[in-house]
């Protein structure tokens, strides 16, 4: 009995230990990959300077961040300011609990797992608006509503599309979900789901084309415009984790998982094939932010309402009556 | 009846025709993609630099002979055909005749550097070199000395 209790403890602080490093080592990752590969679709060489290929910057980069003074805006609310950030950080991380890397790779597996991360996950609105509206700002708060209006309505086709894989499936476990996917990757069997689900995933993370909430020709910055320092680099790293969280939930739940070519320890080298998915995915997030111009808030919200909502519902009858079939 | 007047400007939105929203999209990544495989255009400014042209007329040298004295005899018509009154000379004449520059100030900021100087010098004792990133913090440093005039390559910007 003690001894169990002990090791439990021990697991807990061993996984927020790796879960917190993660979450940092993928912003350093994110951040140059971001940099670098915008750079090279701009046709310069980008981070060149720092360590071989400038692989050293984004380290450099944070010390100098977190060296920085941070700066509460006059008759700003100073509580909500300074909570905003760890706001948007803290439910990032919770998420990374329950998404199995590999078979045995996974701090917890819930009943619940999916909506566990999507209900933690939403929190981060909450975060972007408490920054907004206690930065004393016009730009934050413009920034703000628009990410509170975009996000909430974004969660809908997100769930919905979602809601047909759980269909197929019969459970909310995310290592369930995986499992189901044994034979056939669920993104050929739910095309339709995929897309609407990548396409909200963008606008959830508020990433380019639907980055509205921190765009730079009208809102300076959006909602952290008048965040220095940590605060400011917290809002960073709750970005690149919510990258990875949205891409993961997409590996687990089209990709197959940690399903791939199989390697000898299987059941902790499938995390291989998962991370591979995963910034795959990530990538390819990137790849767009550079290509595609900023839509226009009406034709976002449209897009939103009049095609993508009509879509995940169609589709989740039909998933639905094959499922019943 | 409203009459349409001509400085009213007709803006209707360019949109592609109904069913073609979504070759463009896949265009637009292509296209990027092959940016992203072709080799950067840029060069690392300080490390690398563009070869200028032959006749770049750049910070000024003023030129010296095998025994490594001044060729420049203060005869002071640089300083007359200079646009800009950027050039102060102040000669100074040895006991066997011999003249040469006590002072040769070229004020680096004034320079416009039309290479009038270098044309007019019956000596040849003057050129422009192809130095074009000199730095400094302070205006008095951009007024170039003979010592600085001497040797205007050791400004190129190395970056370190």
């Amino acid at each position: 009995m003690e001894t169990a209790v002990l090791y439990e403890l021990l697991r807990m602080l061993i996984s927020v230990v790796l879960v917190v490093a993660f979450v940092f080592i993928n912003a350093l990752i994110m951040g140059y990959l971001e940099r670098k590969i915008s750079a090279h679709i701009q046709r310069r060489p980008g981070l060149m300077e720092v360590g071989p290929h400038g692989i050293l910057q984004l380290v450099i980069d944070g010390l100098k961040l977190i060296g920085k003074q941070l700066i509460v805006p006059k008759d700003a609310d100073r509580t909500l300011f300074r909570a905003a950030p760890l706001l948007s950080f803290a439910p990032v991380v919770l998420p990374l609990i329950v998404i199995p890397f590999s078979p045995k790779l996974q701090v917890r597996d819930f009943d619940v797992g999916l909506i566990f991360i999507l209900a933690i996950s939403s929190l981060n609105v909450l975060a972007i608006l408490m920054a907004g509206w206690g930065s004393n700002n016009k730009y934050s708060l413009f920034g703000a509503m628009r990410s509170v209006a975009q996000n909430i309505s974004y969660e809908i086709p997100m769930l919905l599309s979602l809601l047909a894989v759980i269909l197929m499936t019969n459970t909310f476990s995310m290592q369930g979900i995986v499992q189901a996917q044994g034979k056939i990757w669920f993104f050929l069997v739910q095309p339709v789901a995929f897309l609407i689900y990548i396409v909200a995933s963008f606008a959830e993370t508020n990433r380019a084309p639907f980055d509205l909430p921190e765009a730079e020709s009208e809102l300076t910055a959006g909602y952290h415009t008048e965040y220095s320092g940590m605060g400011f680099s917290l809002f960073m790293l709750a970005e690149y984790a919510n990258m990875f969280v949205v891409c993961s939930i997409a590996t687990v739940l089209f990709l197959g998982g940690w399903h791939g070519i199989p390697l000898p320890f299987g059941a902790y080298s499938g995390a291989i094939w998962f991370f591979i998915k995963a910034y795959g995915l990530m990538v390819f997030m990137i790849w767009v932010r550079w290509t595609y111009p900023r839509t226009r808030f009406d034709q976002l919200m449209n897009f939103c309402w009049k095609y993508m909502i009509p879509f995940a519902l169609v589709n989740l009858l039909v998933t639905a009556v094959l499922v019943k079939l | 009846m409203m009459e349409k007047k001509d400085y009213v400007l007709n803006v209707s939105e360019r949109r592609p025709e109904k069913g073609k929203y979504l070759l463009p999209l896949f265009k637009g990544l292509g296209y990027t993609l092959k940016n992203f495989f072709s080799k950067p255009i840029t060069i690392q400014y300080p490390t690398e630099r563009r070869e200028v042209r032959p006749r770049w007329r750049g910070l000024h040298r003023l030129k010296v002979d095998e025994q490594g004295k001044l060729k420049c005899v203060a005869c002071g018509l640089c300083a007359k055909i200079c646009p800009p009154q950027a050039i102060t000379i102040v000669p100074y004449e040895e006991e066997g005749g011999t003249r040469y520059p006590k002072e040769f100030i070229i004020d680096e900021i004034r320079c416009i550097f039309c290479g009038f100087c270098q044309e007019a010098c019956p000596k040849d004792a003057i050129e422009l070199t192809k130095v074009y990133d000199y730095v400094d913090y302070h205006r008095e440093d951009f007024q170039f000395d003979i010592e600085k005039l001497k040797t205007p390559e050791r400004f190129i910007f190395t970056g370190k």
